[in-house]
């Protein structure tokens, strides 16, 4: 070869490299262009709520309790986040309130101090001045500010009043006064406030004496956690078994069904071609219809839960396990079934001792891997057919307020899909022994 | 010579006895092992049976019902169906678009996630295992976790998923690279650290071009898996045909020959991709090079 020619295909190939690092890229820059417009991304920084973003991330590591004044009775009333469920017991109160008389006094922090008494509602904010409010039926919150402009955190009107600070916030109507106290934390987490356990430490609970004289601490404190209405976390703990549930039974399920199956539709053990053929399209139609149209089509026969949602992990995954199967079968070793044949065994004996074996390693790999995809899976379906952690998620979201309880699932979800790798990890080290790729 | 053998002889019965006994305790390991399986998958089908809102054997013979009630009214409203076709087929490319662009960003986060936990090749050493933490706790994180969030936040559409898909495609993505890096020879690396080449020269010119076809192979798999993703977040409100077949599918409103058609467009995607990738995953992994 002349260097002429050498240098013709050597200029050549650079040519080629050349429009292959400069002509991809800008092919993928250009469908990044395509994509900034079609998926209106600009129009999508003006929808963009970040208020709903700024509640979200508060609200999820910090809860508020809401101190009410009826104005009316002049009653007033603690309750951790408004609910219920969260009202401080009749006589009780959060430590930064105190109580004489007719007078509440509320600490705000930071200096700003709240005061209900018999007619009217004060609130000194330090470097602001004094606000004044005597609501009545007549003459609506009647508020008086200090001199000059309202600032942009305070929203007057005549019938309502709101006052935003960092950390509290007032909101006056006619019919009452309500002051808001934000502090950090995941309020109630453990037991609610008409729990006696409620305050108590560990220790106390687990050395001390008894909290409560009907039941023993530790009998008492459980239940009193387990039925935390505030947590749920009797609830929460059935919702993530069932998840885990639908993912073992859907993805072992699977497995069983899908084993003999693969036989048919591996080259070397389908009785004829056609079978094969079959086999085959079986597979990659229940793979193709996908995980969510079986979900749907479940959930009108079977309603929503639990079995629903393993038999949809089931045949969508009959489908995936019976190609990967019978891929492992097409590439067994004759010469061990060879062997057992040429000591007279039967066919099933051969399949169990001259093809189950080879293929084990490859089967519990893929379906420990399953399981643990699956059980992320399990959570999404739960989220459409309704069971499971997903469903928790979704009512929790639906709500809009309930930010903390929906760290807490994801909290949950996350520690819930790593324990299950680790696990599905450990195991398949532990039986597919000197497997160290783990394929 | 005689002693040898006499002394095997007596042994053999223990041996065949102790095989025996061996091959007897194996089989009743394995016994119970199956039978804990097996009453386990038993009881836990009946309990998920007890916990769901309608019976399985109630709910058996109701299966077909609602697939046949599709069909019937798809073939009762024949002459709509190229129409519904080409009504949906936008979202379809949405649902298409989604995906594409989450494997493309979630891999780019992947590569970079992958060279910054292997060993020999990450930049900073010591934050090997925080790194990897991240990659668990991505890949740990189901997509609709973030999706929801951001819907929240940023109102329906595809951003929602994208971000939510990609990040979950950088976790998962980022660990098999990371299994592709190990297998990579160094010495590419060494040579080029010798020359004075930077951290991303060494990765660019080293790295990447020994396990592209590899990435190339798990991207396009991943691809296949995202199309999937993005069509289920689209039934929580995140865009693409997803939505279209939720709202086709709402009781009442009957539109079933409507969601016929999102089924055939849905059907017919992951199918065409499924080939599609195959194939070319084929060609990757064996000799692509000819």
């Amino acid at each position: 070869m002349t260097t002429a020619a050498i240098k013709l295909q050597s200029d050549q190939l650079f040519a080629r490299k050349r429009l292959l690092n400069f002509g991809l890229p800008a092919v993928v820059l250009a469908y990044f262009i395509y994509i900034f417009f079609a998926f209106d991304l600009i129009g999508l920084a003006e929808r963009a709520r970040m208020d709903n973003a700024r509640i979200l991330v508060a609200d999820s590591y910090s809860y508020k309790t809401h101190v009410t004044r009826d104005n009316r009775s002049g009653e007033v009333s603690f309750a951790i986040e408004g609910e219920r469920k969260g009202a401080y017991p009749e006589g009780e109160m959060p430590e930064w309130v105190s109580q004489s008389g007719e007078e509440t006094v509320i600490d705000l922090g930071d200096g700003k101090i709240a005061t209900y008494d018999a007619q009217s509602i004060t609130l000194d904010i330090p470097g602001y001045g004094l606000i004044t409010s005597t609501p009545s039926r007549a003459k609506g919150v009647n508020a008086t500010f200090p001199e000059g402009a309202l600032p942009d955190w305070i929203n007057a009107s005549k019938n309502r009043l709101t006052v935003t600070t960092p950390g509290a916030r007032l909101t006056i109507t006619r019919n009452r006064a309500e002051v808001f106290r934000y502090s950090s934390g995941w309020e109630l987490f453990f037991f609610t406030l008409n729990s006696p356990y409620h305050g108590a430490g560990a220790g106390q609970i687990l050395f001390g004496d008894r909290i409560d004289p009907a039941r023993s601490n530790v009998a008492g404190a459980a239940h009193d956690f387990w039925h935390n209405p505030m947590w749920r976390h009797g609830e929460v703990a059935w919702a993530m078994f069932e998840t885990v549930l639908m993912a073992f039974l859907g993805t072992m399920g699977a497995a069983i069904v899908a084993l003999p199956l693969a036989f048919m539709a591996a080259k070397n053990f389908a009785p004829f071609s056609a079978v094969r053929f079959g086999f085959r399209r079986v597979f990659d139609f229940v793979r193709g219809v996908d995980g969510l149209i079986w979900t749907i089509v479940l959930s009108r026969a079977f309603g929503p839960g639990p079995m629903t949602g393993a038999l949809a992990i089931l045949i969508t995954d009959t489908g995936s396990f019976g190609k990967m199967f019978s891929e492992a079968l097409e590439n067994v070793d004759e010469k061990q079934i060879e062997g057992i044949q040429s000591t007279g065994a039967k066919p099933v004996q051969r399949y169990r001792f001259g093809v189950i074996p080879q293929i084990t390693p490859v089967l519990l790999s893929q379906v420990l891997y399953y399981l643990e995809s699956n059980t992320r899976s399990a959570t999404i379906i739960g989220a459409i057919t309704g069971g499971g952690i997903g469903l928790l998620l979704t009512q929790a979201m639906i709500t809009q307020k309930d930010w903390e309880e929906v760290s807490y699932y994801i909290v949950l979800i996350i520690g819930m899909v790593m324990l299950m790798d680790w696990l599905s990890g450990l195991i398949r080290r532990r039986l597919i022994a000197g497997d160290e790729s783990g394929h | 010579m005689a002693d040898l053998t006499a002394a095997q002889g007596a042994q053999t019965p223990d041996i065949r006895a102790h095989y025996m006994d061996m091959t007897r305790r194996k089989r009743l390991y394995g016994g119970i092992t199956i039978s804990i399986f097996a009453l386990l998958m038993v009881s836990g089908f009946l309990l998920a049976d007890s916990r769901n809102a309608g019976g399985f054997w109630d709910g058996l013979h109701r299966i077909f019902d609602f697939p046949a009630q599709v069909v019937s009214e798809a073939w009762e409203s024949r002459a709509d169906m190229p129409s519904h076709l080409l009504t949906y087929f936008p979202s379809l490319i949405e649902t298409i678009n989604i995906a594409a662009v989450s494997t493309m960003v979630g891999a780019l986060g992947g590569i970079v996630l992958s060279l910054l936990s292997t060993r020999g090749m990450a930049r900073f050493p010591r934050l090997i295992p925080v790194f990897r933490r991240i990659m668990d706790v991505m890949r740990a994180m189901p997509e609709i976790v973030i999706a929801l969030v951001l819907i929240f936040i940023l109102g329906g559409g595809p951003v929602p998923a994208m971000i939510a898909i990609a990040f979950h495609t950088a976790g998962a993505l980022g660990k098999l690279f990371s299994e592709v890096n190990e297998n990579a020879s160094l010495k590419p690396v060494e040579g080029l650290q010798s020359v004075g080449a930077t951290w991303s020269q060494r990765m660019m010119l080293g790295v990447i071009p020994q396990v592209l076809p590899n990435y190339l192979s798990y991207g396009l798999l991943r691809f296949e898996i995202n199309i999937r993703a993005s069509a289920i977040l689209g039934f929580v409100g995140a865009g693409g045909i997803g939505y279209e077949l939720k709202n086709a599918m709402s009781w009442g409103l009957g539109k079933f020959d409507e969601a016929a058609a999102i089924f055939i467009l849905l059907f017919g995607a992951i199918v065409f991709f499924d080939q599609l990738s195959s194939h070319y995953r084929n060609r990757l992994t064996h000799g692509g090079k000819a």
